[in-house]
């Protein structure tokens, strides 16, 4: 019955993966158009598989539904980041963004963030993950209010720059760096999938984790960090797109009502891909590229998140 | 054997346990009895690595609990808490079958399957073995709780009121069923149990603490004595013998 699910999502992202390649195509140039359209499928699956396998762990470490990575403040330090280069380098910057070295810089420096959430907290004896959501939502809200400060102050023509970063797109993704982010994306999805069983006993709670053997702290302190690392990537790669994992990761769950990892990783993932295909496909052939593809994304995302609010808040 | 040395716990600046020092024999039921708030919980989730002690040692057959592999010690001690929430959507055999991961590591074999029917047949739920979590009464997901620490197959079986939303019919099923696994199979159980008579008729030996610390300790039928319940209890507690069982009367 799983299985049939997981083949039927398998399937539609096949079939969309399919139509979005070969759709208007024009014969003269479809050597240029083929290379352009897989390596757009590519990074929307990196994004989409890294989105929706790190929502799917963090959301079983939080034993929270509503959460998603994001609230670790990752995105704000990455819009932060945008800002602070513009607004040092002013309109000179267009050809830095573009290059590897800003790329890394930006993993690193996301990185370095979540790294430092984690020393703070995680070593000092505390092991309260809570706490160190907590921390990180006020850092995140600290940096984005600083990014809108500095966006206040700067030549309108350089905002438009920032505000091309603020929404994921895929239309001008760096080619160079697809094969690297791959290699990075797919060695951290298969560490964190060889934990897959552990993730289902770690869903029915704490104490009975621990009881049953499983090293919960250590678990949870190491994939907050492979979480962080993944976010990371996909963000600097495509930009942030928030809603996607908290709409995918919920549908997966609904969709295949179990708590066997093995599934809901591959469905979240599945479904994300999904989600960023038909999203791409109704931006380039509906709203001929008018709109943002994480303007839709955010927009089904959210009216899902309200959804699922009233859903949860009429059990209790 | 566990023995705990010199136990302490602090939440905050409150001490919960207070140098407490116990030895738990092998092939018996020990009770935990004590008011509310005496620390019999804690107690249990410590020399089970549920909790850390802030001071102190648990040696289960002389080695120390907080030093070996949580997979080796989740082979020989399992511990169910007294609230049990899941909030996923679990059959009774899903449940019970996460007590065979500390040997299957999440793939079931042959044997484990028979494993789980067979602690899901000590608690009568085999009709209900497909069924929901949420659509069980209290009971009868206690008693899937119960199968499935069965399950683990564990040396030393710790349980926190595990008489908890059971009738007298079940409640009076499972404390035969413990007493089964302490002579057929030579388990060692934990109880934290509130029902003094429960405690009285089915345990060997009781432990009973107050505010932190154990202030009586021995064989059942040294410490269910009016006097000795008085010192726990703050309450006068008849005790008679009814067909050889010793049955407090307090009401």
């Amino acid at each position: 019955m799983l299985k049939r699910k997981i083949f039927i999502l398998t399937l539609v992202a096949l079939l969309l993966a399919g139509l979005y390649l070969f759709i208007h195509m024009n014969f003269q140039a479809m050597e240029y158009l083929l290379r352009t359209r897989l390596e757009k499928i590519l990074a929307m699956v990196l994004c989409a598989v890294s989105i929706g396998v790190s929502t799917v762990v963090f959301q079983t470490l939080t034993h929270n539904r509503i959460l998603t990575p994001s609230i670790m403040g990752l995105d704000s330090v990455y819009m932060f980041i945008q800002t602070i280069v513009v607004f040092l380098f002013g309109s000179g910057t267009f050809v830095i963004m573009q290059s590897d070295a800003y790329f890394f810089l930006t993993i690193l420096l996301m990185v370095g963030f979540a790294f430092g959430l984690y020393q703070l907290l995680f070593r000092r004896g505390h092991n309260n993950l809570f706490l160190l959501l907590l921390v990180g939502l006020v850092l995140g809200t600290f940096f984005s209010s600083l990014s809108s400060f500095m966006q206040m102050i700067i030549d309108p023509n350089e905002f438009l720059l920032i505000q091309d970063k603020m929404f994921a797109s895929f239309t001008n993704v760096n080619t160079d760096l697809l094969l690297l982010s791959t290699v990075i994306i797919a060695v951290l999805c298969v560490y964190i999938f060889r934990y897959r069983h552990y993730f289902d006993v770690m869903s029915i709670g704490r104490d009975h984790a621990v009881n049953l053997g499983v090293p919960y702290e250590k678990i949870v302190k190491r994939m907050f960090l492979v979480i962080a690392v993944l976010v990371a990537v996909s963000t600097a790669l495509v930009g942030p797109i928030t809603f996607l994992g908290l709409l995918t990761a919920n549908l997966a769950r609904e969709f295949l009502q179990t708590f066997r990892h093995t599934y809901l990783l591959a469905a979240a993932s599945l479904l994300s891909i999904i989600a960023l295909l038909g999203g791409q496909l109704i931006v380039e052939r509906v709203f001929s590229f008018s709109t943002p593809i994480s303007v839709i994304i955010n927009f089904v995302g959210g009216v899902y998140f309200i959804y699922l609010l009233i859903k949860e808040s009429k059990k209790i | 054997m566990i023995v705990a040395e010199k136990l302490s716990k602090y939440f905050g600046s409150k001490k919960v346990i207070q140098d407490v020092s116990v030895e738990v024999q092998r092939g018996a039921i020990t009770s935990f009895i004590g008011p509310n708030g005496a620390g019999k919980s804690t107690l249990l989730s410590m020399v089970s690595r549920l909790l850390k002690q802030d001071d102190g040692i648990v040696y289960l057959d002389g080695k120390n609990v907080h030093k070996q592999k949580s997979k080796d010690l989740a082979k020989t001690i399992a511990i169910l808490r007294q609230s049990n929430v899941v909030q996923m959507k679990l059959t009774v055999r899903e449940l019970v079958s996460f007590g065979r991961f500390p040997y299957s590591s999440g793939k079931l074999t042959q044997a484990d399957e028979q494993k789980i029917s067979e602690a899901i047949a000590y608690v009568n739920l085999e009709e209900l073995e497909d069924k929901y979590l949420n659509e069980l009464s209290g009971g009868q997901r206690q008693r899937a709780f119960i199968a499935m620490v069965l399950a683990q197959d564990t040396d030393y079986i710790l349980l926190d009121e595990p008489l908890n939303n059971l009738d007298m019919k079940h409640a009076v099923q499972m404390m035969k069923l413990l007493r089964k696994l302490v002579e057929d199979f030579g388990k060692t159980i934990l109880l934290v149990i509130h029902d003094i008579n429960f405690a009285s008729v089915y345990s060997d030996r009781i432990v009973a603490m107050k505010d932190g610390s154990i202030i009586a300790e021995g064989p059942t039928d040294d410490i269910i004595q009016s006097d000795v319940l008085k010192s726990i209890y703050d309450l006068d507690i008849d005790v008679h013998n009814i067909s050889c069982n010793r049955i407090c009367v307090y009401f």
